[in-house]
């Protein structure tokens, strides 16, 4: 038996890697969008992808984001695999109309003859020192409108996983990739990539008694060294990964929350209107008599991103969940 | 060494990178627009086309005044009418192979009817019963799109999309004066324009935008000289002349099939109706202008041309419109049945796999029809 050395490597070169094999399995996968072709992306996700397959199957297209997607629906229509890229959250809201309007409905106004497997990549998210209109978490938006499926990745490992999964889906897939996370590191097996399995799964990342941390994407490592924080207070935290977000894994969720009593939902976007309440809507509504303390949210402030150097106060960090975590227990107390 | 510092040797130049483009061919449309009847050039018309537009436009006609009736008895919930644009919308039809693709708006289900679609499937989104009563890739026509303008850029994707396979098809895509100050109006030209790709345009200029006329909509000189500045060429046509609105669209189409490119066309023309029957058209234009529309009517004109030539007589008048009203009295027929729907189709297609949540509503509504049907709700 051999051992394959398991290697550092960054969620950038995951993503990477999962465009160019879905790219050499199925050569109607193509990419599009602003730079993702000569310059391989500003985050150099695409890097290397038009060289190897040629400009027709990773297309620098002009700057127009309603266009990219638009076109995209229309190569779709015609039986390829767009992947395109929006180079930044808040840039991809010129594409909203598409995305409403068309994507996320063709299937469903055509009666199914005409699903669009479409993959919308977004870089999301703050934590970067990015300017205005670089660091939105714009996840809300996407999951209220119903076709679209939205995932994003929290690990490597994911990473890979997840975007061949979304690539492979036969309906559209809003993929999130959380930008503050590309250059993190992970020891990762590229000569035996993770495996491919259906969307739609959440997964306990640390396993705990006392309560439940339920995050995604940019979060999961705050509210990992929050729980390793915890266990000098006595706190002994599960931590809940959603990947998806649409679908939602209730079952994941609600056999953490049934063993642990108490829930804490943790996300960067703003908690009025966002995923938060959603989630703890769903908790209560399907864990009422097992919890012992309200489900609470540590989410971004419900303010327009805040300018880079005062992001840090914007975003739910380790004190502002180990605060919520106390009031979890006071809650319960009393 | 700065620019002050050499002074008498600093030359200014043009900026480096610019280069003028230097066409061979011109890509402003005319100063008029193009018309056949009435002129020269229909002896050169091929006499079987002008015969099958003729038999189209009356059928159109028709199916037009059936959809609009059909509003009025409640059999539909809204019909944007096409009367007086008709010729715009069977050359739009006719032009095209059948490998090729129609991008069609939300007023343009006579076009549909006209390449070949069942005429209450064609209906079934202004009925209600469902949005997209066909199979788009059956047929080849896309779903009618009720936002404006957001159906080009997927022409243009799927024509791209086809080049790319080495296929020969053209996209052409329909939309309104209005729809040209939507901003995927531009994108769509310039994505088009950037890859070349076989796609057409047709602006049916019907003056108004519900009620906006077009001098509040554009300052340009033409909706056709917009092509320019995205580098394709503009046409300019008489939308009420059948066979100029033909030639020119089958013009666009061999160029884009032969790989040079995509063309915007304008047609004027005029809607003679309101823009759908919510809408009080007296509010915002005068009778005399309706009436001066009237006299350039696309039926009447290419009925004279055909007539004057002895390419039609009383007999094959009376031919293409005793067929208008046979399919007039079948669309009647169907559309005074009460379609039959499913309510649990409401999840059928939403995903590919419904999700956890999705499947829980279905149950929800099962057990409501359900209990509906035991009469205990």
């Amino acid at each position: 038996m051999t051992t394959v050395a398991l290697k550092p490597a960054t969620m950038a070169q995951a993503l990477t890697r999962a465009l160019r094999d879905a790219m050499a399995e199925d050569p109607t996968v193509h990419v599009m969008g602003e730079d993702v072709g000569t310059l391989g992306g500003v985050f150099r996700v695409t890097d290397g992808l038009a060289k190897e397959f040629g400009e027709d199957r990773c297309t620098d297209t002009p700057l127009a984001e309603a266009g990219i997607l638009g076109t995209a629906v229309g190569m779709a229509m015609y039986g390829l695999r767009p992947v395109v890229e929006m180079q930044f959250d808040a840039f991809a809201y010129p594409a909203f109309e598409q995305l409403i309007s068309h994507v996320s409905r063709m299937r469903n106004r055509t009666r199914g003859a005409m699903p669009l497997p479409i993959t919308i990549r977004v870089p999301y998210g703050g934590g970067i020192g990015g300017v205005e209109h670089h660091s939105d978490s714009s996840e809300a938006y996407y999951m209220a409108t119903p076709g679209l499926h939205v995932v994003t990745p929290a690990t490597v490992a994911d990473a890979y996983g997840l975007l061949r999964a979304s690539i492979a889906s036969d309906d559209p897939v809003v993929f999130l990739e959380p930008k503050r996370l590309y250059w993190s590191k992970d020891t990762w097996n590229p000569d035996e990539p993770s495996p491919v399995e259906p969307i739609g799964r959440a997964v306990v990342r640390r396993p705990g008694r006392s309560a439940t941390l339920i995050t995604y994407g940019p979060s999961l490592p705050v509210c990992l060294e929050s729980a390793e924080a915890a266990r000098a207070e006595g706190w002994d935290l599960e931590v809940v990964d959603l990947r998806s977000l649409v679908p939602f894994d209730d079952e994941t969720v609600c056999a953490s929350v049934r063993r642990t009593g108490r829930a804490l939902v943790v996300h960067e976007s703003g908690g009025y209107g966002g995923p938060g309440g959603e989630i703890a809507a769903r908790v209560t509504e399907r864990c009422f008599h097992h919890l012992e303390a309200p489900v609470l949210r540590v989410a971004g402030f419900d303010i327009p991103y805040p300018p880079p150097m005062l992001e840090r106060h914007h975003l739910p960090g380790v004190d502002r969940i180990l605060d919520a975590v106390g009031r979890l227990q006071w809650e319960a107390d009393n | 060494m700065t620019v002050m510092e050499q002074r008498g040797a600093y030359r200014p130049t043009p900026p480096p990178a610019w280069q003028p483009r230097t066409d061979p061919a011109p890509l402003l449309p005319d100063a008029a627009p193009y018309r056949v009847l009435g002129t020269e050039a229909a002896a050169q018309a091929d006499p079987a086309l002008l015969r099958r537009l003729y038999a189209e436009l009356v059928r159109g006609r028709r199916y037009n005044a059936q959809a609009t009736a059909l509003t009025k008895q409640g059999r539909l919930a809204v019909y944007p009418s096409t009367t007086g644009q008709e010729a715009c919308e069977v050359a739009a039809a006719l032009v095209l192979q059948e490998q090729d693709w129609l991008f069609p708006s939300y007023r343009d289900t006579l076009a549909a009817v006209a390449r070949g679609l069942d005429p209450v499937q064609a209906l079934t989104l202004l009925r209600g019963d469902w949005h997209t009563g066909y199979d788009p890739r059956e047929h080849r026509i896309a779903p009618l799109s009720t936002p404006l303008a957001t159906q080009l850029p997927h022409a243009v994707g799927l024509a791209h999309a086809a080049r790319l396979k080495g296929d020969d098809v053209v996209a052409l895509a329909l939309v309104g004066d209005g729809g040209t100050s939507e901003g995927d109006f531009h994108e769509a030209l310039n994505f088009a324009a950037v890859w070349q790709a076989p796609v057409v345009f047709l602006v049916q200029n019907n003056g108004f935008a519900i009620s906006v006329p077009l001098a509040k909509q554009t300052a340009a000189p033409s909706l056709a000289h917009k092509a320019v500045g995205y580098g394709m060429p503009g046409r300019l046509v008489d939308g009420n002349d059948a066979a100029a609105v033909h030639e020119v669209l089958a013009d666009a189409v061999r160029h884009a099939r032969e790989g040079g490119g995509p063309t915007l066309v304008e047609a004027i023309t005029y809607r003679i109706e309101a823009h759908t029957n919510a809408d009080d058209a007296t509010r915002y234009r005068g009778d005399a202008e309706v009436e001066a529309w009237r006299a350039h009517d696309p039926i009447a004109l290419l009925e004279h041309e055909l007539t004057e030539r002895g390419l039609i007589d009383e007999a094959g008048i009376k031919a293409a419109r005793d067929a208008a009203e046979t399919m007039a009295a079948e669309l009647r027929a169907h559309m005074n049945q009460d379609p039959v729907l499913d309510p649990m189709d409401l999840f059928a297609d939403v995903y590919a796999e419904p999700t956890p949540q999705l499947r829980e509503q279905r149950e929800q509504l099962a057990a409501e029809l359900a209990a509906e049907r035991e009469g205990t709700h």
